[in-house]
């Protein structure tokens, strides 16, 4: 059984870059706006569709439907930012809570209607298939394929906010918005800015995840909880928070489904409700 | 003494507006005999969004996981008619025992952190309680749902017939009873103290209220309600199925309470009868639209309500908490 | 005559700002005394110390003589230890007699009952009425404090605090926004409070401070630069230089 561990590590490694990718982006902007945004899955849904129908219509191979992925969410998501999501950063957590439950009913009916309940296939190109044995462990290629590129994007987000001057803005807004403003930030377009990519990079998760947690039109309020997870575990705004957590949580998820089938996705929520005891500010926080 | 001018406080007087409402309530079992089925499910999901009152409206906390306490009533009552006890009153007490007993362990993570850590924790406890009910196949059936289930006679006396009769005056005998306790509550200085927590956390503890125990106990008493009703749908539909826990059950709860207007007791059960009645119309013809709709019907709200959906309805419910009072 | 709250080197800082330093002061029973200092000198995080709305990251805070350091806000008060904020902290929703009777309720450990309606508690009602006439609140008693104007705010945040009956009254800035000829009024109500009731406030329009302060301390970058009595305080140089300003405009 524990032959196998590795691989299953790995396994879990990959899914937890994974929800990195489509997590990111709502962490950050709950410590930016302190925005409960619970449609962010809706933007991943959106990568996820976006893929597909470019695969499938346009016979666009998958590898170039990925930053179209990437674009076509993170326009979405300027846009709804621009003309619904400013306009309610103030507004109390309920009313947030409709709103972007109310969003997410939209986009979950407005899928059904143009694409129907059922799965989406995806056809992933040969070279992505299939396993490959590194360090004496057999993996599967895409997960191999997926554990790289995120690790690439993770190391130029934080290139991104640790060394560019955008990234500086991001910094300064997450910790003190007014504060930053009154510096002569322009912070609602580090808002506008970061949302938008935020919902990129969840589209293009969202695009990636096909393969490895399928596509519907439920997409938005199955993983729901899990985003959501990783970054009240993670803290909100950190992104060393939210990989620790994501990792942590594919990990356990994986292992869990993995060794003790029984159980399988208990272990995630019993986790969950163990670390927020423990660590009621995130995992950035440390313990209370 | 007598000089002094009426104030106006919360007193225990009724409205005539609530009067009629629940004259309507009782006409309806003579005025709608072919939809008593769909009125006892109306009458049930009011009592479970009163449970919802209680805590969103009154103490602020926002709850997506609601329906945990709501499910662990509904399989409490299911599993005791299952296994031979099938008296529905006893049943009934043993399930508002279950709920309060999870509401009152998880309270003590839900009443901690912020909004956002609350909200996380209560969808959590919902989807742990899902989960371990869908593994616990072998005791709450699983998927295919708790069936076969014996449900006595109401009081030995009423059996609960096919066209729903019993089954809509015993839930509306339960509903009046826990709204009676619920607007004495809510009228009393603990209920004064929730509005205190809901509008100003940050005064209460300089007031000398320990706002942390104040929370746990409403969020208890709101679970065995909550377990009541779960318990009331298992006993009158005589199934339990896996969604009495889900997410959906939550998410659509808040929305008929905010559709009603949260904060006054009555909003839940208009919400409730509004929403269960649209859906019961247009789900049927496309479910796809109903969702469309009420997602838009949401954001529209979020929009329109001046002050927001919490705003506009603070105003109406204080008018209607207080009375002029000596 | 023998200090009923004291602290011992109470520290307390915000990543690398220090609020306030090692600040050991006592509070005289029945004392009338102000707590002055410029804007950031670290006087309200003081009182947030002493009343445990934040925790200290060192020192030491003995109300009667009994170490409270830990003891949760709530209980403070319990105790006789009541404060006023700055920034108005009080119930949008709840007029100005229902935000007066909940402290009084609580006070009472009545908080937690529920089966009579509010309107007849009417021991607490009264009481109530009371402290809203004597604060010049009684034409605003059914309003709710959300449609309140800025300067009844400010009483009504001082009805709650007297609600509660306190032995120790922390005022933070209680004057702020009350129109000139009333804030006399005010603190008129204060000062007639019996000497049973020892007051420490925060307050940054000087003639109030002189007008009713017996004792001061200056509290300047978190740290006590002098303390003594107003002719003391009015005639030190260092208080001028800092505080005042040179040539003295204060």
């Amino acid at each position: 059984m524990f032959a196998s561990l590795p691989g299953v590590l790995f396994d879990g490694v990959a899914y937890g870059s994974l929800l990195f990718l489509m997590s990111i982006g709502l962490s950050v902007t709950m410590g930016l706006m302190r925005f409960i945004n619970l449609a962010h899955g809706a933007f991943a849904m959106l990568g996820g569709y976006v893929c597909v129908v470019g695969m499938a219509r346009l016979g666009v191979p998958f590898l170039l439907m990925l930053p179209a992925a990437f674009l076509v969410a993170a326009v979405a998501g300027a846009v709804l930012e621009r003309t619904l999501y400013r306009r309610l950063y103030r507004r109390s957590p309920l009313d947030q809570v409709l709103f972007s439950l109310g969003l997410t009913l939209m986009s979950v009916a407005g899928a059904t209607y143009v694409w129907g309940s059922g799965q989406q296939p995806v056809h992933l190109p040969g070279f992505l298939l299939g396993q490959v044995r590194v360090l004496g462990v057999d993996v599967g290629v895409y997960r191999l394929f997926l554990v790289a590129l995120v690790g690439a994007i993770t190391a130029g987000l934080v290139l991104l906010v640790r060394r560019t001057r955008f990234g500086a803005r991001i910094r300064a807004s997450v910790d003190d918005a007014q504060a930053s403003a009154g510096l002569g930030i322009n912070v609602t377009q580090v808002f506008s800015v970061t949302f938008a990519l935020g919902s990129g990079l969840a589209g293009l998760g969202g695009a990636l995840a096909i393969d490895v947690l399928g596509l519907d039109p439920t997409f938005p309020l199955k993983y729901l909880v899990y985003f959501l997870l990783v970054v009240v575990v993670g803290g909100a705004g950190s992104i060393a928070g939210t990989l620790a957590a994501s990792l942590l949580l594919g990990v356990f998820d994986v292992s869990g489904k993995y060794y003790v089938p029984a159980v399988g996705a208990f272990v995630i929520y019993g986790l969950m409700v163990v670390l927020l005891l423990l660590f009621p500010g995130g995992l950035r926080r440390g313990a209370r | 003494m007598s000089a002094a001018p009426a104030v106006a406080l919360p007193d225990a007087r009724w409205r005539p507006a609530e009067v009629v409402f629940w004259l309507v309530a009782v006409a309806a079992i003579f005025l709608f005999p072919g939809h008593l089925v769909l009125g006892s499910q109306v009458l049930i999901t009011g009592l479970f969004a009163l449970s919802l009152d209680l805590i969103l409206g009154y103490a602020g906390i926002v709850s997506l996981g609601h329906a945990a306490m709501f499910g662990a009533g509904a399989y409490t009552a299911g599993l005791l008619a299952k296994h031979g006890w099938g008296e529905p009153l006893s049943g009934l007490l043993a399930a508002a025992a279950v709920g309060a007993i999870i509401a009152w362990g998880t309270s003590f993570i839900a009443v901690r952190g912020g909004d956002l850590t609350r909200l996380m924790v209560t969808l959590g406890i919902g989807l742990l309680l899902y989960e371990a009910a869908n593994q616990a196949a072998w005791v709450t059936g699983g998927v295919d749902g708790l069936s076969d289930m014996a449900v006595r006679d109401l009081l030995g006396v009423f059996p609960f017939d096919l066209a729903g009769r019993t089954a809509y005056v015993y839930s509306l005998a339960v509903l009046f009873a826990v709204f009676l306790v619920c607007r004495r509550i809510v009228r009393s200085p603990f209920g004064l103290s929730l509005r205190g927590i809901r509008d100003g956390a940050r005064r209460m503890p300089a007031i000398g209220s320990p706002v942390r125990r104040r929370l746990i106990a409403v969020y208890t008493v709101a679970g065995a309600i909550a377990g009541v009703a779960g318990a009331l749908l298992a006993q009158t539909t005589q199934f339990v199925g896996l969604e009495v826990l889900g997410f959906s059950r939550s998410a659509d709860l808040l929305i008929m309470l905010v559709l009603g207007g949260a904060g006054w007791l009555y909003g839940g059960l208009v919400g409730a009868a509004l929403f269960m009645i649209a859906q019961s119309q247009l789900s049927s013809i496309n479910p796809v639209y109903w969702q469309f709709w009420l997602g838009l019907l949401l954001v529209v709200m979020v929009f329109a309500a001046r002050g927001g959906v919490v705003g506009a309805a603070a105003a109406a419910r204080e008018r209607f908490l207080r009375g002029a009072s000596r | 005559m023998s200090a009923v709250l004291r602290t011992e080197g109470l520290s307390r800082s915000w990543g690398a700002l220090q609020a306030v330093r090692q600040v050991s002061f006592a509070l005289q029973a029945g004392a009338r005394h102000a707590l002055i200092g410029p804007n950031g000198a670290g006087k309200t995080t003081l009182v947030n110390l002493l009343t445990g709305t934040v925790p200290p990251q060192a020192g030491e805070v003995f109300l009667d003589g009994e170490r409270i350091t830990d003891l949760p806000q709530h209980l403070r008060v319990k105790r006789g230890m009541t404060r006023t904020f700055q920034i108005t902290t009080l119930f949008p929703g709840l007029t100005v007699l229902e935000s007066v009777v909940l402290a009084i309720c609580e006070r009472k450990g009545l908080g937690a009952s529920w089966r009579r309606p509010v309107a007849r508690h009417a021991a607490e009602i009264d009481e109530a009425r009371r402290i809203v006439r004597d604060l010049q609140l009684e034409p605003e008693v059914d309003v709710a404090t959300r449609r309140l104007p800025y300067g009844k705010q400010r009483l009504l945040e001082i009805a709650l605090a007297l609600a509660t009956r306190p032995r120790v009254l922390l005022l933070d800035e209680p004057a702020a926004g009350i129109p000139v000829g009333e804030s006399a009024e005010v603190f008129g109500v204060l000062a007639a409070l019996p000497r049973e009731v020892t007051i420490l406030f925060i307050e940054h329009d000087m003639n109030l401070v002189f007008r009713f302060a017996e004792r001061i301390t200056v509290l300047v970058e978190g740290s006590i630069l002098v303390e003594g009595t107003p002719q003391e305080i009015a005639a030190d140089r260092r208080v001028r230089e800092v505080y005042l300003g040179e040539g003295g405009h204060g």
